[in-house]
Formats: structure tokens, C-alpha cells, sequence
């Protein structure tokens, strides 16, 4: 496109831009210090099959732990979303073996005794918090596997609730615990026997099955173009955004 | 301390002069002008590269020969297939089951649920790892008429008008029915709704919405709804064998003319296996990952379209499948998320559209094609983009006025996502703007099909982006997310009862030989392979260096 510049997702490296080098797996590759991770893999020359997923920090595919040299800490990362250093050391973590149950949702119940049913490793937390440490995306990973422990489990579902599963924590845990798969568990616990059932959302299925709206739908696949064009310009009432505080209800009700 | 270089702040320092009294503009209920529709018409048929002259051309093989298609399909669907036919003794398949679904992303999960509660035998063949798909990136919502203000009529009404009419009405009536069904489904499930404490669902308006139908857990609703799927196949791990980095490359038919199974290549050994199966469901999204006109994209490392490549040379056609969806506010800077999504959101709550002079030139809440093309416009023709170090052009998205409107700390609260992505380069948008252009964000068209994800190839369903007909031209915010699980829970339902009476013939690839066929009739010479499995970010420089190397289509 004219005056446009389109790459792909190719990045553009100015000319001036510093190299430097990182370490993808103790081999030395001078890469731009602009790039990601998982780009300066690309620069060198490497095509992701393994740990490489939605590039945008998500997914939890591209897990990476890394040292810089001479620096005696492990650090930990998404390389989609980490922007390289000079003297990284790195490595992707393609995937990590893990415990899973069969979550039996529909017959569990949300407390302590199904958490240690089903993983008593947490039991053997030894409070190191090294999972914490390890989680890309700052979740406080120990306090919910407390608060499994504890039966607190709509605690432990909101506290893991932004986990991508990446499985750091569980490379690093010292107890062997899968703490993803205990809060996956947890969330889907909180998500059908805590949080209340929606009682319209019940009533409407059963609208549907009966049939209600059945004839509507007829009605609008077969309407020529010209009429259903005129009702949705003319026949849509717009909800305001305050419709709850102020109990909003359309005039026409006629398809409800 | 600005995130930004010297050379974007004179620009910055507009937009903040300007930015008090169009804030007071907002609260006034003003806004910049919407186009009429004649003025839309215009601006998409000069400025969208859909309708740019130049982005598409004719192909000359298969269902749909002598159509149009964007450049970049057309050179896949105008490709050599990964395999020689002869190479495969279908006698003797690998792997036998009742229903092969390719593509582990959520209709291929939602799918493989269905077929296996229906009592089959399922193999889910994914490409990459299990969940690995553009419906982890959702981040918006999925609608559902279940208020008692709203029905599935209105939702019906706004998919039509969002779609410009042309969506297909059968398919249209299923989705916005089974709607609620798919919502008490995840419920049931145990996913995290967004809720009031007695169990009403909180809902929102998205862009086109009469009503609010907008569901959500928090800005990552499509993450927790593929985890919940996935956590659900794996629990049916009796029933579904989930084959990952296994990508499928050809369709197997039997000699009636019934989809019977697939090739898949295992990436890591690099063996092909052939999987006979009663009924194939193809799940394999979209095509993001084209970069059409050298456009990024907000997708998944995965979405090359292979679905639409396969099924095309096994005979089925495509519907809308030229028509590609630029989302408007795709990030320019910094250099490292380029492409990255901008939720519709932030406009949703207020932020405007600026040039560089600091100046509005577009209503934030126009269609998204429509929106594209204005912004494409401002940066082209009226040469009022900003342009980065790296030399690529935007407009600003004023995301501080978020704040000013709504309260501090609403962008930390309502984008907690976006936040953090910007604040790791250094920029709190908060307080500053972000700097975005249009980027490749969804296949509006696809695999021709009907209401219950039948294709015309008996055995053959198609569920989730990779088909067309269900969005028209042009996709609503929180229908792909439905879509996805609508066809899904259909197309594995359809699959279960279609297979119980089903005596498949002898297996064939003998649609792959007449393709192959017809290319070199059409005169077609070309060394392209598809489906492009893989994207190639691989340089040049050193790509020049692999002497002994071979690529194979974009796979080494």
C-alpha cells in the first residue's frame, strides 16, 4: 500500500540499532536489542514448531527461562512478551509433564476434602513460594494453593484467574505440585457450585426448547430484503447503557 | 517519564492540548460526525484493501474457478499439494475412528465434546498444542439473548445488519437460538461468568448490539472458555484421543464420494499418518496469519487457512471468502507488539481517533471495515499519520480521556491486559495515547455450509472461523466466540447421527490427483505447497546461508 510500510510480522531493524548477544541454549547469536524473544530466536534463524503459540502473552506456548550471564538467578518469562538482554541465556520450556484428575464437576463438591481428594501433594507445600517467582503473569500461585488447602475455593479461582497454564510453576515446585491443574479444578468448582446458577438464563433455554421463538425466526428467514432492512433500522429500540438502574423496558414487546 | 521517543512527542503534546475540551465534548454527548451510508460506500471502495485494485485475483482452479480471491489465498489455493497420492496405501490406514476432528481450538474442543458424549470414538488432530487458537485471544465477549428485555429475534436482526445483510439466514436463526443453550452449557460447566451475586449474567453493549447480550469474564473470556473446554476434553480422555503437533494436509474420500478420514503429518517426526474416520470435522480457524497486503495480524502463530485449502480441493466451495476483517486499532508502537489487538473497548468507553496534528477526523464507533478505511485515508491520501523510528505510520487512540471520563484507575481495572502489555515498554496509557493502524484480525467468509455444519461433501462438517455464511461480510464483536461453540456442539451432534449408519468404501485421494490436474491444465506452473502449516519468519540473509537445506512450501 502506497506511503504505507507493511511488513508482516517481520520486524524493522533500523541501521543504527545496537546488536548484542544472547544465548539461545549456551550458543552465542548476535540479534537487535529491539527484539522479543521470540523473534531474536527467529532472527537467528530458528522456525518455532514447539513453544510458540499466540504472540501476543496469552497462550502460555512460550515459556522461557533464562539466566543472565555470569548473574546467578533464573528468571522466567513469556518470550513473546519479553524484550531481550545482552548476555541472556535461554531456553524455551516446550512442555513440562504434569498431575491431572478427572474433575468430576457436576459431582464434587467445593471444599478442602475434594482439593486433597484429588491432589494431596499440596499438602506438602513447603511455603518456598518459588512458584510465585516463577509465574509470568504475576499471580500469587502459593496463596491459592493455601487457599485450596484451606477450602477457600472461590479465593483460589480468583486468584489464578488470569493463569495461561504455561506450567512454570510446576518446573520449579519442590512438592511436586501441578498448581494449574488444582486451580483449573478450583475455578470450574467456583464457576458451577458457587457462583449462584442464572435463573433467566435457565428460563430462556426452556423458552427455546418449547418452541417460543420459533416462529419468529420462520418469520425473519423469510422476510424479503426490503422488510427486514426497514426493522432494523427502524424497529430496534436501543437499550440505554443505565438500562439496569433505571429498569428499563422496550415498548414493543412483541418479540420478547 | 514518556514511553515515547522525542520524535512522537511534539505530536503527544497536540493531542494533550486538545484533549480537555474533547473530553467535555464527550460528557456533552458529542461526537465526530458518523458517515452517512453513501459516504461509507466511498471511503470503503478507495481506502479498504478489500476493495483496492490489486489485492485480489482470479483462480483458476477448483469449485469455485474463474472467482476472485485476496492475492495471498489465491497463491495457496493455486498450489501443489504436500503429498503424492501414491505414496499411500489407504488399505491399510494408521488409525481408525468414528469422527476425526482437525483443530484443537474451541469448536474443535466443543465438537470433539459433543461426538464423544454421543457414545463415539473421537481423534482431535491439532496443529500445534491443544487450545492453541485464536479463541484464547478473545477478549471482548460472547453473545446471548437471555435478558428478559432482549430475544433471539434482536440478536438476529443485529448479526443481519452488522453482516450488511448478506449473512446466511438459516445459519443466523441457529446461531442466535442456540445462543442461551451454549451460555447455560459453560455454565454447567463451571466457567467464570462475569455475574451479579444472585446469578444474573452482566452484560454489555458491543458495537451493532440493540441490547446488552455481551458476556465476559473479564478481558480474557475466550482464555477461560478454552480452558474449560480443554479441562472437559481431557476429562473425556476414554472417548477423545488428542493428537497434538499433528497437523492434517489432505482429506481422504471413499470411492462414493464420503468424506472418510484425513492425512496428518506429524511435525516432529515427520511421518504421515492416514486416519480413517466415519465422519472428519473440519475446525481449523482462520487466516490471519496470511498477512494479506503485508498487513499484520492480531492471530495465533497457527491460522494459515489450511482448512479452507484442504475442503477446497476436496470440492467444497467458499462463501464470502474474499472479504477479510481489518480491525481498526492494531498497535504501530512500540516496534515489539506490532499488530497486537486494541480491544473495541477502549473506544467503547470513550477514547477518540487523533492525527497528528491532534485533531479528530472520524467517529470511533463506525463499522469496522468503515473505521479502517478512515484511518487508512487519514494516513494516506490526507498524509496526516504519525510516523515511528522504524517508519511505519498511525494514528493515536487517546486512551487517557478513558480515565478522565470514567474515573482513575478505569483503564488498570478495564483493561488490565492492555495495561500491562504497554507499561512493560515504559508507556502507562493511562496517561498517554497508543499509537495504532488497522490490522488482518478474521476470515468473515469460509467453507460453504449449512445450519447444522453440514458441508456438500456427505461426512464432511465445518464449524467455527474456517467456515463462511454466519457473519455476512462483516463480524460483530461477541459472535465469533458463539459461533465457534453454536457449530461446534452442531457439527459434532450432526456428525454422531450421521455415523451410525455408515459403510465407508475404499478410501481415495483421488480428488488430490485431479486437482493436481487441473493446475497443470490451467496452465498454472508454480513450486507453492499448500496448506502453509507453518508461517516463515525465517530472513533472508540467512535463509541464503542454508545450503543444504530444502523448503518445502514454508516448512524446512
Amino acid at each position: 500500500m502506497k506511503g504505507i510500510l507493511l511488513t508482516g510480522d517481520k520486524p524493522v531493524i533500523p541501521e543504527n540499532t545496537k546488536m548484542i548477544p544472547v544465548y539461545i541454549m549456551g550458543k552465542r547469536y548476535m540479534v537487535p536489542e529491539t527484539l522479543t524473544i521470540q523473534k531474536a530466536f527467529e532472527y537467528a534463524g530458528y522456525q518455532w514448531i514447539r513453544g510458540c503459540g499466540c504472540r501476543g502473552g496469552i497462550c502460555g506456548a512460550c515459556a522461557t527461562v533464562y539466566r543472565i550471564m555470569g548473574d546467578h538467578k533464573l528468571y522466567f518469562g513469556l518470550a513473546c512478551q519479553t524484550v531481550v538482554k545482552e548476555d541472556m541465556v535461554l531456553a524455551q520450556i516446550p512442555f513440562y509433564p504434569y498431575k491431572r484428575k478427572y474433575h468430576d464437576v457436576e459431582n464434587s463438591e467445593p471444599t478442602a476434602e475434594t482439593m486433597i481428594a484429588n491432589y494431596p501433594e499440596i499438602l506438602k507445600c513447603v511455603g518456598c513460594n518459588t512458584c510465585t517467582r516463577a509465574c509470568p503473569m504475576d499471580i500469587k500461585v502459593m496463596d491459592y494453593i493455601n487457599c485450596a488447602i484451606r477450602g477457600d475455593i472461590e479465593r483460589c479461582a480468583k486468584l489464578s484467574l488470569d493463569c495461561i497454564m504455561c506450567g512454570l510453576c510446576t518446573s520449579r515446585c519442590p512438592a511436586q505440585i501441578t498448581h494449574y491443574n488444582v486451580a483449573m479444578f478450583a475455578r470450574r468448582l467456583t464457576g458451577a457450585k458457587i457462583y449462584k446458577r442464572a435463573n433467566h438464563l435457565k428460563a430462556r433455554v426452556q423458552e427455546i426448547n418449547s418452541g417460543k421463538y420459533d416462529k419468529f425466526m420462520k418469520e425473519l428467514t423469510e422476510l424479503s430484503d426490503e422488510e427486514l432492512k426497514r426493522r432494523y433500522v427502524e424497529e430496534r429500540e436501543w437499550e440505554p447503557l443505565n438500562s439496569r438502574d433505571i429498569g428499563w423496558k422496550p415498548q414493543d414487546e412483541r418479540f420478547l | 517519564m514518556s514511553g515515547y521517543p522525542e520524535s512522537l512527542r511534539e505530536s503527544i503534546k497536540l493531542v494533550e492540548k486538545s484533549r480537555a475540551e474533547r473530553v467535555e465534548r464527550v460528557r456533552r454527548g458529542e461526537t465526530f460526525k458518523p458517515l452517512t451510508m453513501d459516504q461509507r460506500k466511498e471511503v470503503l471502495s478507495k481506502f479498504h484493501p478489500d476493495y483496492m485494485e490489486g489485492t485480489k485475483r482470479v483462480v483458476n482452479v477448483g469449485p469455485d474457478k474463474g472467482q476472485y480471491f485476496p492475492n495471498e489465498l489465491a497463491d495457496l489455493l493455486e498450489a501443489h499439494s504436500r503429498i503424492n497420492p501414491k505414496d499411500f496405501d489407504l488399505k491399510n490406514p494408521d488409525m481408525e475412528t468414528d469422527v476425526l476432528v482437525i483443530g484443537g481450538g474451541g469448536a474443535g474442543s466443543s465438537a470433539a465434546i459433543m461426538s464423544a458424549k454421543e457414545g463415539c470414538k473421537v481423534i482431535l488432530a491439532t496443529k500445534l498444542r491443544h487450545g492453541d487458537a485464536n479463541t484464547v485471544m478473545a477478549e471482548g465477549g460472547i453473545q446471548a439473548a437471555d435478558q428478559e428485555v432482549d430475544s433471539p429475534y434482536y440478536h438476529f436482526l443485529d448479526t443481519m445488519g452488522g453482516g450488511h445483510f448478506l449473512n446466511d439466514r438459516k445459519i443466523v436463526s441457529a446461531l442466535t437460538k442456540d445462543a442461551p443453550i451454549i451460555a447455560h452449557w459453560l455454565e454447567s460447566l463451571g466457567m467464570m461468568f462475569d455475574k451479579y451475586p444472585d446469578g444474573r449474567m452482566k452484560v454489555r453493549h458491543g458495537g451493532g448490539t440493540c441490547r446488552k447480550r455481551m458476556h465476559s469474564c473479564g478481558d480474557m473470556t475466550g482464555s477461560e472458555i478454552m480452558r474449560v473446554l480443554r479441562d472437559e476434553v481431557r476429562n473425556l480422555s476414554d472417548n477423545i484421543d488428542v493428537i497434538e503437533f499433528s497437523p492434517a494436509v489432505e482429506l481422504v474420500l471413499d470411492s462414493n464420494g464420503r468424506c472418510a478420514g484425513a492425512i496428518l503429518y506429524n511435525l516432529e517426526t515427520e511421518e504421515y499418518y492416514i486416519v480413517k474416520a466415519k465422519a472428519v470435522i473440519m475446525a481449523t480457524g482462520g487466516f490471519g496469519r496470511l498477512h494479506f497486503n503485508g498487513f499484520p495480524c492480531t492471530n495465533h502463530y497457527g491460522a494459515t487457512a489450511d482448512g479452507i485449502v484442504m475442503a477446497y480441493r476436496a470440492g467444497v466451495k467458499l462463501r464470502y471468502m474474499d472479504s477479510v476483517q481489518y480491525h481498526p486499532t492494531g498497535v504501530v508502537y512500540p516496534e515489539q507488539n506490532v499488530g497486537l489487538l486494541i480491544t473495541e473497548k477502549v473506544r467503547g468507553l470513550g477514547a477518540t481517533l487523533l492525527n497528528v496534528k491532534g485533531e479528530e477526523f472520524v467517529f470511533p464507533l463506525e463499522p469496522r471495515d468503515v473505521e479502517s478505511a478512515c484511518i487508512i485515508r487519514e494516513c494516506t491520501e490526507r498524509g496526516n499519520g504519525i510516523i515511528t523510528p522504524t517508519g511505519r505510520v498511525g494514528v493515536w487512540l487517546d486512551s487517557p480521556m478513558i480515565d478522565m471520563l470514567e474515573g482513575e484507575g478505569t483503564v488498570k481495572r478495564e483493561l488490565p491486559a492492555k495495561y500491562i502489555q504497554f507499561i512493560r515498554h515504559g508507556i502507562d496509557i493511562s496517561k498517554e495515547p497508543m499509537l495504532i493502524f488497522p490490522t488482518v484480525h478474521y476470515q468473515n467468509g469460509g467453507l460453504w455450509m449449512d445450519e447444522n455444519a453440514m458441508t456438500e461433501i456427505p461426512g464432511l462438517y465445518s464449524a467455527g472461523e474456517v467456515s463462511g455464511g454466519v457473519h455476512g461480510r462483516n463480524r460483530l464483536m461477541g459472535n465469533s466466540l458463539l459461533d465457534i461453540l453454536v457449530f461446534g456442539r452442531r457439527a459434532g451432534l450432526s456428525a454422531s447421527q450421521y455415523i451410525r449408519d455408515i459403510k465407508l468404501a475404499d478410501l481415495t485421494l483421488s480428488h488430490v490427483e485431479k486437482y493436481e490436474k487441473e493446475i497443470s491444465d490451467a496452465g498454472i506452473v508454480t513450486d507453492r505447497i499448500s496448506p502453509m502449516i507453518l508461517p516463515d519468519y525465517i530472513r533472508d540473509e540467512v535463509k541464503a546461508k542454508e545450503k543444504t537445506s530444502k523448503y518445502f512450501g514454508t516448512l524446512r
